[in-house]
Parts: C-alpha cells; structure tokens; sequence
C-alpha cells in the first residue's frame, strides 16, 4: 500500500532535490520524493492530503539527551523557563524563590500521605541573582514532609530540615565543601554535588539510579519527542542491565512507540573488557527502533561546576583545575577494544585538557587499529579550539556540541568561569563546520529542554538568557543548523544512510510543521510550531497523544 | 558505634587491588567489607570465594567485597545494613579519584567514621606520574590527602632510586607518614583499625614486634588535655603511624583517642575499659622515651 502525501512544502535536505511537493510512503520507507507525477510511476497510490498547510521535515534527531527526562516530570517543574510536558502542558516559569515555593505548597496540598516525599526538579537560583534557596524556605512548605527541589545542573539539590533529619545530615559540626552551613551550624539545605544530594535524595523521591528510566517515563520522554518534532533520540548513558534492556525492547516495540531510541552503554563500573563484551551482546539485541551496542564514556566534569579539565589558563574565576573521570590508560583500553571490536564510543569532554586527551588517546588507538570512518564522538566538547577541530576533522571524528548551554548560562561563563574571550568560543559550531567536521547539536535534556529547533536557534544567534550575543564569529547559517539537528545528528550515530533525509529508501521519519525554517529567518526558529511527527510511515499528531 | 572506614587511593597499576587483598588475607579474624568500582582485576583465590553475584563476592572468615559501580554513597549506605555487621570497611577508589574528597563524602553518612587515607605509591613511577601533564595535579592532590603513603614496590628499584623518591615523597605538601612495602605487604594492623583491635584483644599489652613494626603499650592512668596530647603526639613523632588509647581527660571522663599518620579523633570511650595507650611505629624509628616523656609532661599540662 502506497500513500503519498502531498505538503505545502517537503524539505528533503537532499541536496539534489532540496525541497519537493510530495513524498510517497510504503512500509515505514520513503518510496520517493517529488512531484504528484513522478511518484505516481510507482503504481497504485492513495493520496493523503492531510499535511497540505504543512511543512514536512526529515524527522529530528536528538545526538544527546536523556530519557530520564520522561520521569522527571513526575516531579514538580520549578524551573525558571515555561517548559511543556509530555502531556503538552507548559508549565509557566517561576520568577522568584516565592514562586517556586508556591508552586511546591499548590503540588503538596494535593499530596495525600503525610509523609510522602516532594521532589522538584530544574531550580536555577542564577536567575535570581544567586539568591539561595534554604531550608528554611522549603519548610515554609512543609516541615513535615521531606522536600528535595534538583537544580538544573543536576549537580546541587536543595532539601528542607525533615530531609536533611532523614538523612542524617541536621548536626553540627559538617565539614563539608558541598555543605554550606548558617549561622546555627547546622546545614542550610544545601547539598552540592552527587555524593551530598544522594544522602538525602533518596529520600526526597529521587530514585535510586539517577539515569535509569522506567517503563511509563519512556513512554513519556517519547511523547516529548513528538511535541518537538524528533524521530529519533539517544539516552547518553545508561547501565542497560538486562532488566533494563528487556523493558526497554518492549517498550519501543509496542505498536504506538513514536520514536527509535539510541541507549549507549555508560562504561563506569566495569573492566573494559567486560563493557566490550556487554556493548557487543547488547549490539545483537537491536531493533529497529532500539539501537543497541554504543559506549559512552566520561572523560571530566562540568564547566559550570568546575569539575570540567581546562587547559591553559584554567578557570576565570581561579578555581582550580576539575576532576578525572576516567585515567588516560582506562581510556586507552576502552578505545583500543572498542575499535578492534567495531563497537562506536562517544566521550564527553566539556573542558578543553580533556578533548585533547581523548584525541591525543585516539590517535594512539588508531594507529594501533586503523578504522576508517569509526567517528568516535566528542559530546559537550564546549570548549574546544580551531587546533583541535582541524585534529579531530582529520582523525575521522565527530563532534556533538551543546548549543543550549550558551543560551541557557553563557552570561555565567562569561562572567565567572572560563571569562570572555573563551565564552565567546565556547560550541564554536562555525569553526568546527569550517574544519569539515561532522557536527551534530544538542539539548542534554533533561539539562535543558528537548527541542532541535530551539538548539538550531541557539547555533544560529548565540544569544544569551541576557539577550546579548555571545561569540558572533560563532553563529552559523539556518541551513548548517538545520543540517546538524537531521543529517548531522544522524551521521555521529552512523544512521545516516536510514535517516536524516528524506529520500528513496530512507525510514519515512518526518517533523510536521506549522512554519517554514527555511523561510521564517534564523530568529524565529526557536518559534517554529511542530503539528508532530511521522515515524516509520506512522502518524503522531501532537495533541491527540 | 560508628564503622571505622579506611580508603585505599592511589593511581593505577599502584598496587592497591594488591594491597587489598593481602589485607584479605591477614585479616586476623577481623570481618572486612571491601568496596571496588569493578571486580575486574580482583585476584581472590578461588577456594576463598564462598559465593559471588553481580555485585558482590562472599569469602571465607566473614569479609565480602562488592562491586560499587555507578554510586558509591548507595552502596555504603545499603552495606549498613548487612548482617553480620562488617568490622571495618575498606574502600578502594578509582585511580583518578581524590580520596580525600571521598573522605568528606563517607564522613557524611550517618554510621562510618574514616579511619585513614591510604594512598599506594609504585617507587618505580611515582615520580614520573607526578609529571604528567594530565594527570599531575590528580597525583599531588591524592599525595595530599594520605595519612599513610605506601610506597610499594620498593624491591624493583635500585637504592639511589628509592632514596631519592622518599626524599621526594617527604618534601611534597601534606603529612602524609610513609611506609615502604613489597607487593603491598603491609601489617594490616598498622593500616586497619579493625585488624588492630584484635591484635591489642589477643595479646597482652606490653611490647612486641611484627615484622618492621615495633608495637607498645603504656599506661597512662593520670587525667590529660586529650586534645593538647593528640597534637603533640601527631606533630612531634612523625615516626608514629597509628596509636589507639583509653585516655582520662581532665574532667574525669574517659575517651577514646584513635590516631592514624597525622588523623586523630576523640570520642566516648565505651564503658569499663582500662587506661593506656598502644602505639605503633617502625622498628627503626621507633621512640618509646618521647613518648613516654610526653606522656609525664601531659601530667603537668594538665594539672597547671
């Protein structure tokens, strides 16, 4: 069965027809794409006028996110921005710790247990001059129940005092650099870092593996990829244990699952070896919309958090350098065994001392093992310079950088941790394109919200939260970033000759749209209302899932 | 009583898997449970090994190791509820970890106290590490942090090598006390307080000496300035590895004095137990007169 849809527009990002009026669908495929007459030479067809007022895309793909998103929103939104959920509310961003503690005390009005825990998620205190929150705060909404609100960073939660009880932590005496304390000498509430908040965070309501995402929060996460036009999405580390692996498989095979998923295997806690194996065993378990057998590694920290490894002249505000996540050697083993396997690595680096490890660690590996085109990844790779784009262009990797970040906390790396001259270059997506570099861009939701055309808006204008334009040089056309949010994003995860485009014989994985990127002008991208997706030749409209 | 926890840093191929399992194995009976990011290179004899899962592995004697994976403060915090309760847990980091932010960490959680930060050394290339352009600043700050370097593997380096990496190893910031070992030997009663504990149980106080250690007991039945003799008993004698005394403080309670390098911690000492103090040290460097002489001078302190 044939169904050809026609469109007020199909951009294919095929460069030899870029944009057509129709494109024919049979099987979950793309028959072809072209005029009502060209594809009518394939036989028998039913034309679909529904998408006539629309705008079709190939489906997005999103390079780095996490679907623990999906069960976040489980828990309280106190975030500073509106953000919808996957039920396509949007929560209204809160302005002031007083709204954020209305909210919370609305949410705990409805709570019937007493003792049930609130948890919050996605507090920035950085739009609010800083001001902290304390526990004091929080008790003002309960002193009865423990209170837990995650910061955006994920990298600092705040508690109230029935937390801090539970978890043993309402003493004097702490010495602790995560654990500011008041005057009282008892703990504020808040807890920086993960071996501070998981003390408490356990009993808040936050589960106990962080990254893992359960069956309902994997449903969820995909109906946010309907909401922002994306066909196809990775969770960036997950420990895939079988149990994992098994709901996982299941879940994506329902009938309705709306999104293929992309899983990398994190690669803490285990030999190398042993993540080879299991990287390997995992790969023979893909699906269609389950690709299994990817490796993601940590190499430092974050920048904001100073844990990220800087080279040269280090941290602006002069902290010192961050933290290691994994050893040079460790590194080379996993590379080592990863390309005589065929297996992909990705490695996040966000300061700049790391990337150059990890391609310094690389070249190595490949001389060791030649494997062309193995485009082992760099993601986050914020702070990367022209040198290291041109060595990594030649080396055969990929680049996935974090265009939100500048939106979202430019003003504060400019300001505070790396200073101007290198905020002006941090995701220097123009100079990793001018090196010919595969380069995909990304939201790390839940860290910031999913949604490719916003991240292409943040590549396109590098403007901050502030409003001011950061790192004009920096900017790149609609066109690149249209690219890296569909081809791009789908060539670092070697998908791309399945999707990415649509053409004869790719998976018919498109973004329906209400407007035009290609003509709404690089400053409403961000402003582009998504109708929903076609996955695999099925239709998902946004507001009927 | 809080668990004593002792954690076992240093870069790779330093010898701390090595280190942990002689502690294994010379464990004196003590119930130890160790904490491993991944069972990888773990060499436990297989007729040691009771019972093993994913996640942890039963040996004989009552000691377990288990596997931390992603999240270490989960894993201390399930382990609390292990039955039988471990004597002593021994946590060793990854090989770029800062244990003394670790430290801080497991200090947190409500049922540990740190016992000491152990941090190996490999002679051969420690010097080496140390210059690395990656991973320099990592090995200063894990030098930093030790309470006890060990200094393994001193047998594959020529004496002028090993001569001058302790004389290197002594002007790097911190206070640490240095112990040279092969193969990771070292007395598990000069690195774990559980494994001294029962060595001070089995025999009776007094003087002896195990392999380079001298060990000694004194009784001190006068009250004393706990606090004022800690200090001095860990700034003056940096020959004093680990000391652990029932202490009259000079408001009549007894408390517990427990020093590991330059560590010292006071508590409540449990009820009925005898004055005195037992120390250790090496044999060569060994000064029972100083410390019997701070201990006549304590009196005075105290009474002035």
């Amino acid at each position: 069965m044939t169904t050809i849809y026609n469109a007020r527009k199909v951009i294919t990002m095929n460069p030899a027809r870029p944009e057509v009026s129709h494109v024919a669908v049979r099987d979950g495929r793309v028959l072809g794409a072209g005029s009502l007459e060209e594809l009518g030479r394939w036989g028998d067809y039913e034309l679909d006028e529904r998408f006539s007022d629309k705008v079709l895309m190939p489906g997005l793909v999103e390079g780095h996110a996490h679907t623990m998103e999906g069960t976040l929103w489980r828990h309280t939104y106190c975030g500073f921005f509106d953000r919808m959920d996957p039920a396509g509310k949007t929560w209204p961003g809160l302005k002031s710790i007083n709204a954020v503690l209305d909210r919370l005390s609305e949410v705990e009005a409805t709570l019937e247990s007493p003792d049930a825990p609130l948890p919050g998620w996605q507090l920035d205190p950085i739009y609010f001059d800083n001001q902290r929150v304390t526990r004091h705060d929080l008790d003002k909404v309960s002193s009865t129940r423990p209170i837990g609100v995650m910061h955006a960073s994920g990298h600092i939660m705040n508690v109230n005092t029935r937390a801090l009880e539970l978890a043993g932590l309402l003493k004097p005496g702490l010495n602790h650099p995560g654990i500011p304390l008041g005057k009282d000498g008892l703990p504020e509430g808040e807890l920086r870092g993960p071996d501070v908040m998981t003390p408490a965070g356990i009993h808040v309501g936050f589960d106990r593996d962080m990254l893992a995402c359960d069956e309902r929060g994997l449903r969820d996460f995909a109906k946010l990829c309907v909401r922002s036009g994306v066909t196809t999405v990775t969770d960036l580390a997950s420990r895939l244990s079988d149990d994992a692996a098994d709901m996982m498989l299941q879940v994506t095979g329902e009938k309705d699952y709306p999104a293929r998923v992309v899983p990398l295997r994190f690669f803490h806690g285990l030999t190398p070896k042993e993540l080879i194996d299991h990287a390997t065993s995992l790969k023979a378990r893909s699906t269609d919309r389950l690709r299994l057998g990817m490796i993601k590694v940590v190499a430092d920290g974050s920048i904001q958090g100073f844990t990220a490894r800087l080279r040269q002249p280090g941290y602006h505000n002069g902290a010192p350098n961050g933290m290691w996540y994994v050893a040079p050697e460790h590194l080379r083993e996993i590379y080592d065994r990863a390309l005589a396997a065929g297996l992909h690595v990705h490695t996040h680096t966000n300061g700049d001392e790391a990337t150059q490890l990890a391609i310094e660690t690389l070249e190595q590996a490949l001389q060791k093992c030649p494997a062309p085109d193995h485009r082992f990844t760099l993601q986050h790779c914020q702070l990367a310079d022209a040198a290291q784009f041109r060595k990594m262009s030649k080396l055969g990797m990929c680049v996935n950088l974090f265009a939100n970040h500048h939106f979202y906390w430019g003003d504060e790396h400019y300001r505070l941790t790396v200073g101007p001259e290198r905020a002006e270059r941090m995701n220097a997506c123009r100079t990793a394109l001018a090196n010919d570099l595969p380069m995909a861009i990304h939201s790390d939701a839940p860290i910031t919200p999913l949604g490719p055309l916003f991240t292409a808006w943040c590549a396109v204008n590098r403007i901050t939260s502030s409003g001011r334009v950061q790192g004009e040089y920096e900017r790149i056309e609609v066109s690149d970033a249209l690219y890296a949010i569909t081809l791009g994003a789908a060539h670092t995860l070697k998908l791309d000759g399945e999707i990415g485009s649509i053409e004869a014989g790719k998976h018919a994985d498109f973004a329906v749209l209400e407007d035009d990127p290609t003509s709404v002008g690089g400053d409403k991208l961000k402003d582009i209302r998504v109708w929903g997706t076609v996955q695999g030749g099925r239709i998902f409209e946004a507001a009927r899932i | 009583m809080n668990l004593p926890v002792t954690i076992v840093g240093g870069y790779l191929g330093a010898g701390k898997t090595t280190l942990v399992n002689h502690l294994l194995r010379n464990a004196n009976g003590a119930r130890l449970a160790v904490l491993v990011n991944e069972f990888g290179e773990l060499p436990i004899d297989e007729d040691l090994i009771e019972a093993q899962d994913d996640m942890m592995i039963s040996i004989a004697g009552g000691c377990v190791c288990c596997s931390y994976g992603n999240d270490l403060t989960l894993a201390m915090l399930d382990m609390t509820r292990m039955q039988p309760r471990p004597d002593h847990v021994i946590l060793e980091a990854s090989g770029v970890a800062i244990p003394g932010a670790i430290a801080a960490a497991v200090s947190l959680l409500p049922d540990y106290g740190i016992d000491g930060v152990v941090v190996l050394a490999d002679a051969e290339s420690i010097r080496d590490r140390a210059d690395d352009r990656y991973m320099g600043d990592t090995i200063e700050r894990q030098l930093l942090d030790a309470d006890i370097v060990v200094l393994n593997k001193t047998d594959l380096v020529s004496p002028d090598h090993l001569r001058q990496t302790k004389t290197w190893l002594e002007a790097q910031p911190g206070n640490a006390r240095i112990l040279d070992a092969v193969s990771g030997k070292v007395e598990p009663a000069v690195l774990l307080q559980a494994a001294f504990d029962r060595e001070w149980k089995e025999n009776t106080p007094g003087s002896h000496a195990t392999g380079s250690f001298r060990t000694e007991s004194l009784v001190i039945e006068h009250v004393v300035d706990v606090e004022q003799f800690a200090r001095e008993l860990t700034t003056t004698m940096p020959w004093l590895i680990r000391s652990k005394g029932f202490i009259k403080a000079t408001d009549g309670v007894m408390k517990t004095l427990q020093i590991v390098g330059h560590r010292w911690t006071i508590s409540d000492a449990p009820d009925g137990v005898a004055a005195g103090l037992v120390v250790i040290g090496p044999s060569e460097t060994f000064d029972l007169e100083a410390v019997k002489s701070l201990a006549a001078a304590s009196l005075t302190e105290a009474l002035r």
